[in-house]
């Protein structure tokens, strides 16, 4: 009874009780990491494909595909167990997924020579190979053979994708920069008969290469569309597929561990190599990826500096009194302002005014269509800038704190000038929390959507912002973003279902790099503490 | 020697004294301390700047509107009765008493074309059909005539020409109405129908409705007869308007009497009501744009708004919503802006004001010294065209961009057409022109904070229990793991914290709502019987885990506790609320929403324990060491020594990390985005979605049109963001250094 009386009245079960909050929270962050972890890499591991023998009231079905979900409820009074399935085809059900209930299932079994095809347009099928045609003459139905046919119209398919957007590209934005010259020359009224012709001669040139272009193109196209093979579905019914619009084939079924590893590798490959695919839902991630990195990389390169400078000139060269005070407070307070705020403000105030300032000074020939005064990847670079200052400079201005005046002292007791001071023995030793600041912001701005949509970001950019044509990085142009090819793929997407794994996929790539981030800035937060802690004393 | 070395040291000195290294060296130290003092000013100068540019693009909202005389001249004709400005404030056109149109450019004051209606009898009423410039005029002998203005643009040898002509849709022929003459006549015009309704010298109602039919050989259009109606009204009529379809007609005298009819094939009286009281008369009546509010100007300088208000039982009320005053002078005319529900009244003294409606704002008087014949505004409302009864003409230039804001729009109740009742709503755009903008931000407001609620009601115990014991309880090395791990928990984008509510969490939560409940009681009593457990265990068991790991320990239980609360909740859920707790939710009255605020506070709550965590961790850990060991070596147990003496210390380091906590879920974007359905409704219902301002800004400003009153009133929104935090932010961190300060005395 004492021991009772001990625990309630000394307050332990409160302590246990913040114990317990301080778990719940660890649970909390680890279960989400998991199950993010879990959801995104187990979305390329090819799964098994059942076929499920189901009693409905019309008689017996068929049905194949994925377990992509299971289910317990209760309804009417009943438990029940059901099964999402994606059975693909797209073409002929309509839905990729559909709902077993398993008490109308009466058999399962896994049947080896189950062939999954991955397909340009419609989702996968699901199926067996019943013919695979090569060049006009039919030839043995086999797995091998599908993947050969697979594999040179993929090989075309890649060679008129490199020329579609390689070089058709070019002549397009050759042929558009060509339009805009003479729109300047005309509105300079410096638009002679010679400068027209010579632009004339020009366009025709580009007009030239592109039926030259043109012309290979047709022939490729005639050469990927040689190949077909026709499938039977589960339902006894056929399709023929062009081999044009496949993408890959395999059998499940019929793979071992190693063969499953190697495929789990090459989809993840094409996961973070390759473009997306049916409105995001397939294939891969790389503009987004590329759009991230790129803006980030620009943003860094603004706010580096601007942060170093505002943080050496308040804590080096300000005089500390009250207003110094109130600016330092002002700028931590920034940190907790609301990034869509800086979105609206990079919106009305970059975009509109700025970009259009531009527009109307430097390029008037663009109009009515904007260039610089529409949303695009300089714009919310710079947004993201100052999005992330106060982080640079409040982290900055803790690195500069922490260094011991007698060190200044003493370069400027040698006759070192103030600035000479700072450039050799302060910022050097401040250089690890400029890092870290700067990681800081980068994981920040790696991880922020809300005010990209705003000034910048889109579902989908038809050409990346840096590429072969002068002046080969696009500021203007509008790019793609991890975050927010979470929020468009998981919310704005018609078959959220079907996208959902890679959304976790995509969701797992993100956290990885800002976590590596993080931790980054943290070790290199606590290397620099240990080397000053002796400093300090 | 020693004089030597010095004598060296000087020479070096001199040397480089002489070869200008030391004046390049200043300079350069000079430089440096410009630049940087100008680069840092400027980075923070840029910082400050964008709250001035937010107030720059919001301000003009709350300007008046402003009046410039452009023109003054005489107009040419006498007696004008009606008056009409193109759309760009280019042309006018007018008609008088006697019948005679003209159109006169505005720049020049040159009579463009005359044109005389032809009629055998004199004209003794006219009425606007449309936004478009068709009249209807009716005659002395029962008949009436429609004819419309007709501007065109063209561009010959690429200048801008606005060609001005009459057009007689319908034919130049009569139509038959009445049988004597008409005094007060009022047409509508729509897609595929036209109604005609006038009163007759013997107070008698007569309508027609036709059917209007497009000519296939040119442009020009027929009117086929298609029903009529017609009956003798118990009062004097002096205004009668109608609406499209046909649906509702008003009949107002002029003591205030006005009878209010439905078409159900025929006119059917509905209410008869009065308009005023005391013994002001009407002087005009008018529809405000969309035809449901009725505006009534009176002989007192009021006008005051009026629509019909629909009742419990169906029936709809003409209800007066609101007043306005002009001056003390009757009020002579009222015209309505084309695009927007404002009017312009002007009185008998000559007094123009500009109002508006929703806003309830009066937003200038102009004087224009002398009693108005005929007034009007383009369609732009830019140009507002006055003719005096002497024939003085003042053009003016509008600048009335933003009318629909005003500081009771934006909070106030509001009572909207077509509304039971005045409310807060947030309605920005329609697909309708006539569309009445709801800007109110009460529901968003309202939304934001209650999303903060639930966040903080989820995450304060959570973030403030966990870090008080991380602080104070905790042993070192476990402290050293649980702080980077919630570092990184800072660091989780909110997109996909958002994603994993919206399609993770949600969908879970509806599933296992029982559960959920569950949990809350769940956990604590385990958390505090596995603690009584452990205590009461033997000493040789619990000698092999050190103190400090509690956190550790309850891990697993945590775990168990949370699979134990789903087990049970699935069973007790088919029992007590028939297997479905959300639809029993639904059948008792409580919506229930699978994006809700639940999701929301918890998906937001995870995003803002990292923050509080850290703060009030910061504050308990730097709590001075002698305090904490006085008071255990006069005896108090930890947990006393935490409530008494740690607590009340980090008092206010707890308190700014709540302020910055809120800060945070006040403007967080992507999670309420993604985890809610994004309606903006004002209801305190945990299972119930809501829209924050955040999440407005994100969706509707990249569809805002630039410098449109939407796109301000986003802007306004997201100042209104700005301040919010920024003061909490200010408030935590003067209330955060006052504590180092005290710290730093102890």
């Amino acid at each position: 009874m004492s021991s009772n009386k001990k625990f309630f009245q000394g307050g332990q079960h409160w302590v246990w009780l913040n114990a317990g909050a301080i778990s719940i929270s660890i649970i909390m962050v680890v279960g989400l990491l998991l199950l993010i972890a879990v959801r995104g890499l187990s979305h390329f591991w090819p799964a098994d494909v059942n076929t499920f023998l189901v009693q409905t009231e019309q008689g017996v079905e068929l049905v194949m595909g994925e377990i992509h979900s299971h289910e317990e409820d209760i309804q009417d009074g009943r438990e029940r167990e059901q099964y999402l399935i994606k059975t693909g085809n797209r073409d002929q059900y309509g839905i990729d997924f559909r709902w077993l209930d398993l008490k109308d299932v009466s058999d399962t079994k896994i049947d080896e020579n189950v062939v999954v095809l991955e397909r340009r347009e419609w989702g996968n099928l699901y199926g067996f190979i019943k013919t695979v045609t090569m060049d006009g003459q039919s030839v043995e139905p086999t797995a091998e053979n599908l993947e050969s046919i697979i594999e040179r119209a993929n090989g075309l398919h890649h060679e008129i994708r490199g020329i579609e957007a390689g070089d058709i590209g070019s002549i397009n934005y050759d042929l558009e920069q060509l339009r805009l010259e003479q729109r300047r020359l005309e509105l300079d009224n410096e638009l002679t008969p010679e400068a027209l012709a010579d632009l004339d001669k020009q366009r025709e040139e580009l007009n030239q290469q592109f039926l030259s272009y043109q012309s290979g193109l047709q022939e490729l196209y005639t050469q990927a569309k040689r190949d077909s093979a026709e499938f039977e579905l589960v339902g006894g019914q056929t399709r023929t597929v062009n081999a044009e619009m496949m993408v890959r084939s395999f059998q499940p079924n019929a793979m071992g561990v190693f063969a499953k590893i190697g495929h789990y590798f090459s989809k993840l490959g094409e996961f973070i190599f390759d473009e997306p695919r049916e409105a995001n839902t397939e294939g891969g991630v790389f503009p987004a990826i590329f759009g991230t990195v790129l803006m980030v990389l620009l943003m860094s390169v603004v706010v580096t500096p601007l942060g170093v400078i505002a943080a050496v000139y308040m804590r080096e060269y300000a005089k500390q009194g009250p207003l110094t005070r109130t600016i330092r407070i002002a700028v931590n307070n920034l940190a907790g302002v609301p990034s869509i705020v800086y979105g609206v403000f990079g919106l009305g105030f970059f975009v509109y005014f700025l970009g259009g300032s531009i527009d109307d000074l430097f390029y008037p020939e663009v109009k009515p269509a904007p260039m610089f005064g529409t949303p695009g990847l300089i714009w919310a670079s710079l947004t993201l800038a100052l999005l992330t200052l106060p982080v640079v400079i409040v982290s900055t201005e803790e690195g500069l704190a922490r260094i011991p005046s007698a060190i200044r002292e003493g370069s400027l007791a040698l006759g070192a000038t103030k600035f000479e001071t700072l450039w050799k023995t302060v910022l050097p030793m401040a250089s690890p929390a400029m890092m870290t600041g700067l990681i800081l912001a980068v994981a920040r701005a790696a991880g922020e959507v809300a005010p990209l949509m705003l000034v910048g970001v889109v579902k989908l950019a038809p050409t990346l912002p840096l590429d072969a044509n002068a002046p080969f990085l696009h500021l203007e142009r509008k790019f793609m973003h991890l975050g927010f090819h979470i929020y468009d793929v998981g919310f704005q997407s018609p078959n959220v279902e079907a996208a959902r794994p890679l959304v976790y996929a995509t969701a797992l790539l993100l956290v990885l790099i800002i976590i590596l981030l993080n931790i980054a800035a943290i070790k290199i937060r606590n290397n620099l503490r240990e080397k000053y802690k002796s400093l300090e004393q | 020697m020693e004089t030597s070395i010095k004598d060296k040291t000087r020479k070096l000195l001199d040397e480089q004294t002489n070869s200008g290294k030391h004046k390049r060296r200043k300079i350069k130290d000079l430089l440096a301390k410009y630049g940087i003092a100008t680069g840092g000013l400027s980075v923070i100068a840029a910082v400050v700047l964008i709250c001035f540019y937010l107030l720059w693009v919001v301000l003009p909202i709350f300007k008046p509107a402003q009046v410039e005389l452009n023109q003054e001249f005489q107009w040419s004709q006498s007696e004008v009765k009606y008056l009409g400005v193109e759309e760009y404030g280019e042309i006018a056109f007018s008609l008088n008493k006697a019948g005679q149109m003209q159109f006169i450019d505005l720049q020049t004051q040159k009579v463009i074309s005359e044109e005389t209606l032809e009629s055998d009898s004199a004209m003794t009423a006219y009425s606007a059909m449309d936004l478009k410039g068709l009249l209807a005029v009716g005659f002395a002998d029962g008949s009436f005539k429609l004819v419309s203005q007709k501007y065109q643009i063209t561009y010959p040898n690429d200048k801008r020409k606005i060609n001005a002509s009459l057009e007689f849709p319908f034919g130049e022929d009569a139509f038959e109405l009445a049988d004597s003459a008409i005094k007060h006549i009022n047409g509508k015009r729509w897609e595929d129908g036209l109604l005609i309704t006038a009163i007759t010298e013997d107070n008698e109602l007569v309508s027609k409705l036709y059917t209007v039919e497009e000519s296939m050989f040119d442009d020009g259009f027929s009117l086929e007869e298609d029903n009529d109606d017609s009956f003798s009204p118990n009062f004097e009529v002096k205004y009668l308007l109608a609406t499209e379809g046909p649906d509702w007609l008003y009949l107002v005298g002029e003591n205030g009497q006005a009878g209010v009819y439905r078409w159900r094939n025929g006119w059917k009286q509905t209410e008869q009501t009065q308009l005023l009281e005391d013994d002001a008369t009407v002087t005009e009546a008018v529809f405000l744009l969309g035809q449901t509010s009725l505006l009534i100007g009176d002989s007192t300088g009021s006008i005051h708004q009026w629509f019909p208000v629909r009742e419990q039982n169906n029936d709809f009320i003409l209800t007066k919503i609101r007043d306005f005053k002009l001056a003390d002078n009757p009020i002579e005319k009222i015209i309505t802006e084309a695009r927007r529900k404002g009017f312009i009244a002007a009185d008998a003294k000559g007094q123009i004001g500009i109002f508006y409606t929703t806003s309830e704002r009066h937003l200038k008087t102009v004087n224009f010294a002398q009693s108005v014949a005929a007034i009007a505004i383009n369609s732009r409302s830019n140009k507002l065209l006055a003719v005096g009864a002497n024939g003085t003409t003042d053009l003016f230039d509008v600048e009335n961009e933003h009318p629909e804001i005003s500081w009771s729009a934006l909070w106030n109740h509001v009572w909207y057409e077509s509304y039971e009742e005045p409310s807060f709503t947030w309605q920005s755009s329609a697909s309708t022109n006539d569309f009445e903008s709801k800007f109110s931000l009460m529901p968003l407001s309202f939304g934001t904070l209650k999303a903060a609620f639930y966040a903080m009601l989820f995450a304060v115990p959570l973030a403030i229990f966990g870090a008080i014991f991380t602080a104070y309880f905790m042993s070192p090395k476990m402290r050293g793991m649980v702080k980077p791990t919630v570092e990184i928990m800072e660091a989780l984008p909110t997109v996909i914290l958002g994603f994993l509510a919206g399609l993770w969490l949600a969908p879970m939560v509806e599933e296992n709502l029982m559960g959920i409940l569950l949990i809350l009681i769940l956990l604590p009593i385990l958390t505090v019987a596995f603690g009584y457990a452990w205590h009461n265990a033997p000493q040789s068991f619990k000698n092999r885990i050190p103190d400090g790991w509690q956190a550790a320990l309850l891990i697993p239980v945590i775990i168990v506790g949370t699979m134990f609360a789903f087990w049970l909740g699935e069973p007790l859920e088919a029992v007590m609320f028939d297997g479905n707790m959300p639809a029993w939710l639904n059948s008792i009255g409580i919506n229930y929403d699978q994006r809700n605020s639940l999701v929301v506070g918890i998906a937001m709550g995870f995003a803002v324990i990292p923050t509080i965590f850290s703060i009030t961790e910061d504050a308990v850990f730097s709590v001075p060491k002698h305090l904490t060991n006085g008071s255990l070596a006069l005896g108090a147990s930890p947990w006393q020594t935490m409530m008494r003496v740690v607590l009340p210390t980090a008092s206010p380091g707890i308190f700014s990390a709540l302020m910055i906590g809120f800060g945070r879920a006040v403007g967080e974007t992507m999670i309420v985005l993604m985890a809610t359905g994004n309606t903006p409704i004002m209801d305190m219902n945990i299972f119930e979605g809501m829209r924050t301002l955040s999440a407005n800004i994100a969706v509707e400003m990249p569809e805002s049109e630039l410098g449109s009153s939407h796109y301000r009133v986003l802007f306004l929104a997201a100042f209104v963001l700005f301040l919010f935090t920024f003061m909490f932010n200010t408030i935590a961190e003067v209330v955060r250094q006052r504590l180092r300060t005290k710290y730093g005395s102890l």
